[in-house]
Parts: C-alpha cells; structure tokens; sequence
C-alpha cells in the first residue's frame, strides 16, 4: 500500500482541479461524485496510512518523494511524514472534512457556484494534507498559506457581494502578517540547526539545553507562534475570523473551526521539543491563550449573529489550546483540538442547518422554538452544547479539564482566567442554544417555513454528534480514573528523543478533583443563568443591557478593535505610502532630481540662444568686444 | 553554409535584426503581413534557441564565439559572445518573451504594423547581444542600441504623455552609462583591451579607492536598468506610457540586465569593491522593497501599480546578490526570470482589460470577474505568482533571497533579511486589494464605468497566450531545479573566487552531560559565535 500514499494529499488535488475546469460543464452529479468520492478516498489511504504507521517500531514512517528547492546547503524535498501528531490530525481531516463535503451537498445544492465550491474545498483538503503530513516546516509553508488562499476564496465566496471579498481580504492579509513571523522563524531556525526538516530539527533539539533568557530559540519560537496568533486567530490578530462567517456555512465549520484554524496549535505541537527549549516563549504562548480565551468570550456574549457567536466561541477555544500548550501540556492542548473539532464543527453545521430551514435568517433574535419543527438538528446541537460547555462526562469537560489543571500548576492566575471564560462560555452557548430552539418563534413568517434538513445534512450531523460522544474515549483524565491515553500516544512526537519530559507531575488527584468541582459547578451556574436569561424571551436581557449601557456598547461593538485599527494603523499607512510616492517620488527625486536638471539644462540653453542672433553685426560686435577683453588682459 | 552552422549565436543574435531591416523594406501597406513575418521569426528564433541552447549539456560555456573584430583607439575589441550558466535562462526568458508578447499584444495596435514588428525585431537583437557578449565594449553598443528601438516604440505608439516619458526612459538610461563608458575606457587602457578577464585582473592592480569609482561608475549604470531606489522613476512614466508590448519586454527582459550587469561584470571585475559596497546596496534594496511596495499600494492606476511592483520584485534580486551567498544569489537568479513571467504576464493582462475598457483606473472597474471569469481565473493565477504563494515561482526566489540574505556572512544580514519580509506582506497588500476592488464586489454598472465596456472573455489567441505563462508560473514552483541548476556551479565558484564572507550560523548550547570542557558563549541577544565575516578591506 506504501506506493499510493502520495495519493493521499493529491487526491484531493485531483479532485478541485477537474471541478474546477471541468465541473461546470459536468454537471452537478460528477461534481458530487468527484468531490465527495477524492475525500473519500483519501479518508481510506489515511486509514490505512495511519494503521502502516502504528505497525512501524517506532511508529514514523517518512515517504520521500524527491527533491523540490535544493541550492547551497539548503535542502527541501517533498517528503511527508506521518507519526501519532501527524497521523492523527490527517484523520481529523479526511474524516471530518468527508462528513462536512457530505453537508454540503445538501447545503450548497441550489447554489450557482456548485463546482466552483467543491473545487475550493477540494483544493483547502490537500493543502491542509500538506500542511499535516509535510516533513518540512518549508513543506508545513506550503500548506499553511495554501490553506490561507482557499480560506480566502471561500470567505469570497460570494464575491459579487459587497462584504464577502472584504472580509475574504482581511483574513488573507491578516494571515500574511503572521506569516511573516513563521517566515522568520523558519529562517531563525535554518541559520541555527542547517535544516528545515522537521525530524532533523527535533533530534537535534533533543541534545540542547533549554535557553536562560532570552536566545535564539526564544525568538525563533516567538516568531513561529506570532504566525499562529494568525492562521489560530489568537490577540492580537484574531480579527479576521468573525469576519470570515462571510464564508458558506460549511466553510465556516471545516476551515475555520475544525482544520484550519487549529494549524497553529498543530505547528507548536510539532515543533514541541523546540518549544521546551525555550520558556519565555511558553509564558508567552499561555497567557496570550488565556487573554483570548476570555477576551473572545465576552464578546460572544452579546453578539445577535448566531455565526459572530460560534465564531468569538472558535477564538474563545483556541486560547484554551494554547493556554495548554503553553502550561506544556501539548497532548492537552492537542487532545482539545480533537474534541473542538468534533463539536464545533456539529456547531457549525447545526447553525448552517437552521440558518438554511430559516432562509438565511443569522439573527438568534429573531429565531426561536425550533426544537418542534428541527428535532434531528436540536438533538445533536444538545450534544454539542452539552461538550462546549465541560458538562461532566463529555469529552470537552475531558480536554478542558485538563488545560485548566495543568493552566493551574503553572500559575493560578492563568486558571482563574480559564475558569471565568469557561462561565463567559456556558453563559453564550445556552444563550444560543435557549434562543434559537427554545420558547416562542420570534419571527413567525420565518417560522412558518422552517423545516428540518434533507438526510445529507442531518446524517453529518448525526455522526458528529457520535464522534463528540466518543472522543472522549482518546483522553480521559488520569484523576478521574482514566488513562488519558492520547498523552502516551502522542509522546514518540511531542517529546522526540527529548532529554528532559513534558511536565513533571507535580499535582495531585485530590487537587485535579477540588480545582474540577469548582470550575464545574460555576460553568453550570453560568449555563444555567444563560438558560433562564433568554428562556422566556428578550426582555430580561434588555433590561440587562440598559443596567450596563456602556459595557453592553463596549461589547456588542467588540471593543472597537477594529475601529482602531482602521484609524490608527491602515490609515497612517495608506497616508505614509501616499507621502512617499506625491512627496518623495514625484517632487523630490523626479522634480529636484531629475526634471530639475533637464529643466536648468533647457533654460541655460535657451540663454545661450539668445546669442544665436543670425546676424552678422551682433556676431561682429561680440567678436569685437572679445577681441578688446583678450587685448586688456594680456596687456596689462 | 559551415560558417551558419559554426556560428549560431550570431544567428540568434542579428538574426532578428536582419528581419526586421527587411520588414522595414516592406511598404506601410502591408503591415499585417509585416506583423505575421515578425511573429514566424520570432518563433523560428525561440524554435532555434531552445534546440541549440538546451540541447547541450555540462560544464562551462554551452556555446561560445569568440574573434579578433577591430581596435578602438589602440585596444582590441573582440567579437565575443557566448551562453553559459548565468545568462542561459535570461536568453531563453527573452526568445521566450518576444514571440508571446506579439501573439499577445496582436491587435492592440492600429496603425505602422510592420514598423512595429521590426522595431521589436531589432530590440530582441539588442537584448540579446547584451546578454550574451563576453567582450565590455561589444556590451556596451548592444546595451545603448536597446535603448533606440525602445525610445522609438514608446515616443511613437505611447500614451498621452509618450514623447516625455521616451525622453526621460532615453536620458535617464544614456546619462548613467555615459559615467559609465568612461571608466570602461580608463579601464580598457589599463587593461590593454576590453576582455573582462583581463580587464578584472587589471583592476585588481589598481588602488582600491579607484576600484570603488570604477565599481560605481558600473553600478550606476546598472543599477538604474534595474531600477533600484532612488534612481527608478524613469520606470512608472515609462511603463504607463509604453504600448502594452514595451511594457512586458522592459519588465520582462530590460530591467533584469541591470541585475545581469551586476552578476556578470561589476561583481567578478570589482570583487573588493562590491563586497565593499555590500552594505550600501543591501540598504537601498530594502528600501526599494517596501518603497516600492507601499507606493504600489496607493496607485490608482494599475499599470501604474504593476510598474511599482517592479521597483518591489527588483529589490529583492538586488538583495540576493548582495547577500553574497549561494543560497541567495540563486534566488536572485531565479527572482529575475520569475519577475520576467510574472510581471511580463501581468502587463499583457492589463493590456488585455484596457483594450477592451479603454481605461486603466482600478476605481472604473469592480465585479469584472462575473462579466470575465476566464480572465479573472488568469489574473488570479499571475497575482499568486507576484506575492510568492508556495508552489508558485514567486515563493521559491523570495525564500532563497530571504534565507541567504540571512545567512549572509556580513553582519546586517539577519536584520536587513527580516525587513525584507516585509515586502512579503506589502506584496499581497496591493496585489490582493487591487484584485478585489477590480474583480470582486458588485457589478459597476455605471455607464462610463470600465467594467460596463467588458463584453467579450478571453478568446482563443489571448487564451493560447496565458495558458504557457502558467505552467511555468507552476514548473517554475514546483521544480526550480530546471531552471537554476546549472548557474549553481559558477554562482559558487564566482563567490568562492572573489572570498565572499562565510554564511553566519548560530551555535546552540548543548545540554550538559559532562563536566563543561569550555565555558559556553554567553547566549546574548542573538549572535553568538561569529564566523568572521572576511576582513572585506582596509
């Protein structure tokens, strides 16, 4: 089977670009067939990948496939190589990414752009492929800013509106910012270890010390996490991903809440023993984990848009994954993004199946009651409430718990961040829940014509809701008597021939069991304010916003970050770029450099033609005079 | 008939030339036909070029020529020309270039055809004989006659501004390689001749502040080819003003001879003045980068914004070959053929919307990609080129430069390599906010409007034209190898024979195992241990 693993990525890539040139004039059937039957596919190569790679002893298998920009001592080929870190993820997206094609089938069908949609989706799972399976963080380049164009093209989707290719813009120039970090990291680290290959880097990494202060390391792993506060939407650069709900639902559940979005915390993951190496880096990386984590959720909220609220969620649940990285929980972190994957993306599609049954209607207030006429679609969003939430038992009480416990060992006030989040969380996410299935339509016209989902909706949802269940299995914490066995799982990757471990275990299960029943019982407390809040309609909560004008404009207009940056950092810089090119280029060095000069040329010799009478006597008189001055001056 | 076939880069050179003297022959009336005999030469020469060119294989020169032609004032100038590793690709970029700009510019123009088609004709020889001639002064007559044929195609089939935009490109240009004529022949006297190698060696004698006014004079004159900052604002009158042809054959071959001149001559001949000159040069490349790219940003005119573009992409070979390391004189390589097929395909694009709109300002234009999608698809492609998307030829060249300049054994390197990268950025700032103002958004459905003056796609012939820009856009990305492999050996040796400075590494603290035997450098800010950079010169 080894030979038809390269397959795997290219399938996909097969794929987008027979929908893409052939698929309009195809027609829909072949579109369907060929989008769906690459991922497919590719989902069974990865099975079957993955199973190769746990057969290997030391459970890595590189598949080389020849040399792509080799000069001087730099060399990168196009290798991929799939371990417990990469396999994993491979699976979460062919799997995942299969089961939301599926949805789209049915969420996309009436859509003009039918081909032109699978060709992007296509195009996002092999560069996303790429970016799992690349040997080389050159490699893991390739994927991360392929991902970032079809992200684009896919938030532009509906490109002849007008906010869709503004909000397309604003995520790949944001991503771009944040590229420039992993650009310079990965230069950092090619000066440094003389490789760009990710095996090589790590058992190399594994024979250092970690750095006091403030070295090499330090800012190369800096750099590489400032790209991630990009692609991850972290602070400061989260920005662009509420905007990116201008993107089809589907979009908004595969690329920017389950795969792509979690490329950062995947490339910390597995850079891991470089990492270790370097701890300011990790202070960094978990605190800034913590600030979104709770910056984001307040924001959702008071966000109306049922999408603005998954998506401030998503930014919300990043910072948890970093937060656990940065405590040095990297299977933690990495076991959160598995969970989130699950029951985001069932968030996701569950809000794109109500938004589809209530004709592109977005606004939570204006929905409600929908449990009687949605049954499939309510149920499964339970599910993943119910996880989103660390109701105990599920598997995001699981992956959460144990960020929070770990977030505590490193610094109790990192917890209390985690733990006033979580509540922000639980409060929103029954908001949501309350007002879209809950109580009286809001707006009966569109209730009237509500309906559930045809089956190629609802079964995605349906396995999802399967897979939320059981992720639970991969992770159960040690202190409540599971194996959290994602942890050794992961090791021959995270931890890569590492001298010193992850973390010491320096907690105990009393402490993880006392620090659990707190955050659980205030994350119950907050979902069930959030319950009777909105339960009987939208008059307690506007009483609410009224008690607290100012902090209910502060966040329903997301702190004016965006506002800011408009006046402040895009204006000055279209100005600074106006004044270099009116002031700069065009006066200075073409007027006083260049047409200066060609100017004095022509009025010097314009002068000078004066001279040029054409008549003898001014000629003679000249020469006479002339003849005078020489005469005086020798003479005397 | 032997002496045709012993010579056949003179045939690739004045071969063109000749075509052309004879379409000028023709009467005015039969332009059209003019038009196509250009075209079938133009393809018989990239036929020819490809067969001789890429046929041969190893080291060295793959062609050469080489006579004793006439004395100038005493010095023998030689008709010398040849193809090696550092030109091989720049010749087969402009054989490539010119046949596909007249296929693609085939109806832009109305009126003197076939004067036209033998102006080009003679540019392709002058570009050519540039590119290939081993002998300084042969060189410098081919560098002055591109000038003539491009003044004549920008002052006559220009735009409104035409005749001062073709006086200033004219000026500009002569006044730099008067300096720079000068120190050729103070040089050739010393030297006995105008041979490079000889004429290197002679500089290599002389005292080192005259090495550096002699490097200047050539900088100059190359450096405003290419244009680097400040002496660029020839190019945007030049490129708006030019008919769509000139535009692509000045972005696409003229402005990469600067960075050729560089490579081939100022480099090898002056080795102690330009790693001398490194630093200066570096600066003024990143300058040119981000300059460049942020008064791009702010056009309103996107050939306008293409031409700034230029100073943008330029600035980065430029820094290439300032880096002074394999790694990045590779990439600097490589970035002048891909800035040949990007920016070459981007003027062609823009020719193709304003032939049909009449108009160039990107606020005419909005929703063009649901009245061209075809189009669309292709200037799409072209713009992921421009801002380096991996796979794309674009990323390789930049990577390379970047990490070079990184690399690089002077000691600004790191610095000068991460604010490069912000050109990276700047880059997709322009590119993409001008794609989305003209492709994305509602339809402009104003009457006056460029967009409402859109009626028909793509047709075959413009179709024919982008579709090989684009796999090489791709081969480029995806297997450089075919493209930079053979100037990897002499980049190396020229580095290696003019001591250019070892690439800085860091050095990582192992962990400890054993008792210390040295005491380990002190992890600082980021230098640790210093490789040290070549005593350039005192």
């Amino acid at each position: 089977m080894n030979k038809y693993y390269w397959l795997i990525p290219i399938l996909p890539l097969l794929g987008s670009a027979f929908n893409g040139l052939l698929g309009k004039r195809a027609g829909k059937g072949a579109v369907t067939f060929v989008g769906l039957g690459v991922v497919l596919g590719s989902l069974l190569l990865a099975i079957s990948a993955f199973l190769t790679m746990k057969g290997m002893p030391d459970h890595r298998l590189v598949l080389g496939y020849g040399e792509w920009m080799a000069t001087g001592t730099l060399q990168v080929p196009f290798d991929l190589a799939i371990d417990p870190l990469s396999g994993t993820m491979m699976l979460v997206v062919t799997g995942i990414g299969f089961l939301i094609h599926l949805y789209s089938v049915g969420y996309m069908h009436e859509d003009e752009g039918y081909a032109r949609f699978f060709c992007y989706l296509n195009l996002f799972v092999f560069f996303m492929l790429t970016l799992v399976l690349g040997s080389s963080l050159v490699l893991m380049f390739v994927g991360w800013e392929g991902v970032g164009l079809c992200s684009y093209l896919l938030i532009g989707y509906f490109f002849e509106t007008d906010f869709a290719p503004d909000a397309g813009l604003k995520a790949f120039l944001t991503n771009r910012v944040g590229d420039l970090g992993v650009a310079i990291g990965m230069m950092v680290l090619f000066a440094a270890f003389g490789t760009l290959t990710v095996g090589d880097i790590l058992t190399q990494a594994g024979h250092l010390a970690p750095e006091v202060g403030f070295g090499v390391l330090t800012f190369a792993t800096l750099m590489l996490f400032f790209g991630a506060t990009g692609k991850s939407a972290q602070l400061p650069l989260y920005l662009w991903l509420p905007d990116a709900m201008a993107g089809p639902t589907p979009v908004s559940a595969l690329i920017h809440a389950a795969t792509m979005v979690t490329s950062g915390i995947y490339m910390i993951c597995r850079l891991a023993p470089v990492f270790t190496l370097a701890p300011i880096t990790m202070d960094v990386v978990a605190w800034v984990g913590a600030g979104t984590a709770l910056f984001a959720a307040t924001i959702g909220l008071v966000q109306r848009d049922i999408k603005k609220v998954l998506a401030y969620s998503t930014v919300s649940q990043l910072g948890y994954m970093f937060l656990g990285l940065g405590a040095s929980g990297f299977a933690a972190g990495f076991f959160h993004v598995f969970t989130h994957a699950w029951f985001k993306a069932l968030l996701f599609l569950g809000a794109g199946s109500v938004i589809h049954a209530m004709h592109h209607e977005q606004d939570l207030f204006k929905m409600g009651g929908l449990k009687a006429k949605m049954p499939a679609t309510f149920w499964t969003m339970l599910v993943a409430t119910l996880a989103i939430i660390g109701f105990p038992g599920t598997s995001g009480f699981a992956s959460k718990d144990e960020i929070l416990y770990l977030a505590y060992l490193k610094n109790p006030m990192l917890w209390v961040i985690g733990v006033v989040a979580a509540c922000c969380t639980a409060f929103y996410m029954l908001r949501l829940f309350t007002l879209t299935f809950l109580g009286k339509p809001r707006d009966h016209h569109a209730f009237d014509h509500a309906h559930e989902s045809p089956v190629s909706m609802t079964l995605p949802l349906a396995l999802l809701a399967v897979g939320t269940v059981l992720a639970v299995w991969l992770g159960w914490p040690k202190a409540f008597g599971g194996d959290f066995r994602i942890e050794a799982w992961l090791a021959p990757a995270t931890t890569f021939g590492q001298l010193h471990g992850a973390h010491g275990e320096h907690g105990s299960h009393a402490l993880a069991w006392g620090l659990a029943s707190v955050s659980t019982l205030l994350g119950l407390s907050s979902a069930a304010f959030g319950y009777f809040s909105y339960k009987d309609g939208l008059a307690v909560s506007e009483a609410r916003a009224a008690q607290f004008p100012f902090l209910h404009r502060l966040l329903l207009n997301k702190y004016y970050v965006d506002e800011g940056v408009e006046l402040y950092l895009l204006r000055p810089i279209r100005w600074f770029g106006n004044l270099l090119w009116k002031l700069f280029d065009v006066i200075l060095i073409d007027g006083v450099g260049v047409n200066l000069p060609g100017a004095l040329t022509r009025v010097s010799g314009d002068f000078t033609a004066l001279f040029q009478t054409g008549r003898v006597r001014n000629y003679a008189l000249s020469m006479a005079l002339g003849a005078a001055v020489l005469l005086y001056v020798f003479l005397k | 008939m032997t002496w045709l076939t012993s010579h056949p880069l003179s045939i690739l050179v004045f071969g063109p030339a000749l075509l052309g003297f004879l379409l000028l022959a023709l009467p005015h009336k039969l332009g059209r036909l003019s038009r196509m005999l250009g075209l079938m030469g133009a393809l018989a020469i990239f036929a020819l070029s490809l067969a001789w060119l890429l046929g041969h294989r190893g080291n060295g020169a793959i062609l050469a020529e080489r006579a004793a032609w006439f004395t100038l004032v005493g010095l023998p100038v030689d008709y010398a020309l040849s193809v090696d590793g550092l030109n091989l690709w720049l010749v087969l970029l402009t054989t490539f270039l010119v046949p596909l700009t007249m296929l693609g510019t085939w109806n832009s123009l109305k009126d003197r055809l076939g004067t036209f088609a033998a102006l080009f004709l003679m540019l392709e020889t002058g570009m050519l004989g540039a590119l290939m001639a081993q002998d300084l002064f042969f060189f410098y007559l081919f560098w002055e006659a591109m000038l003539i044929p491009m003044y004549f195609m920008i002052g006559v089939w220009g735009g409104d501004e035409r005749r001062y935009a073709a006086n200033k490109f004219f000026l500009y240009t002569l006044s730099g390689s008067l300096l720079w004529l000068v120190a050729l022949l103070y040089l050739a006297n010393k030297a006995g001749g105008f041979n490079p190698i000889l004429m290197g060696q002679a500089a290599t004698l002389l005292p080192f502040d005259v090495q550096c006014w002699l490097f200047i004079a050539f900088a100059v004159a190359f450096a405003i080819k290419v244009p680097l900052f400040p002496l660029h604002t020839w190019l945007p009158d030049a490129h708006v003003q030019a008919p769509t042809a000139g535009s692509v054959i000045l972005a696409g071959v003229l402005l990469k001879l600067g960075g050729y001149g560089f490579i081939r001559f100022a480099i090898p001949m002056f080795p102690q003045a330009a790693l001398h000159y490194a630093k200066p040069l570096a600066i003024l490349s990143v300058i040119a980068i981000v300059y460049g790219a942020l008064v791009a940003m702010v056009q309103r005119d996107i050939k306008k914004l293409v031409a700034y573009s230029s100073v943008s992409h330029m600035g980065f070979v430029m820094l290439g070959l300032a880096s002074f390391t394999v790694i990045g004189t590779q990439g600097a390589m490589l970035q002048m053929l891909n800035h040949g097929i990007s920016t070459g395909a981007l003027f062609l694009l823009v020719g193709m919307l304003y032939d049909r709109a009449h108009t160039r300002m990107i606020a005419d234009f909005g929703g063009v990609a649901v009245k061209m999608p075809v189009f669309t698809t292709f200037f799409f492609i072209v713009t992921l080129s421009s801002i380096g998307l991996p796979l794309t030829n674009g990323f390789v060249g930049e990577f390379w430069i970047l990490n070079g300049t990184f690399l690089s054994g002077f000691t600004w390197g790191r610095l000068y390599a991460c604010l490069a990268t912000s050109g990276v950025l700047l880059g997709a700032v322009y590119m993409l906010w001008m794609f989305k103002r003209v492709f994305w958004g509602p339809e402009n459905k104003d009457e006056d409007s460029g967009t409402h003056h859109l009626h028909a796609d793509l047709n075959a012939r413009e179709i024919a034209v982008m579709l090989p820009i684009v796999v090489l856009i791709f081969w480029m990305g995806i297997h450089p190898k075919t493209f930079v492999a053979i100037s990897e050996a002499p980049v190396a040796a020229l580095l290696l024979e003019i001591k250019a400075p070892a690439p800085r590494t860091f050095v990582l603290k192992p962990a400890v195992h054993r008792a210390p035997a040295a005491p380990a450098p002190a992890s600082g800010s980021h230098g640790h241990a210093e490789p040290a950079a070549h005593e350039v010169h005192r």
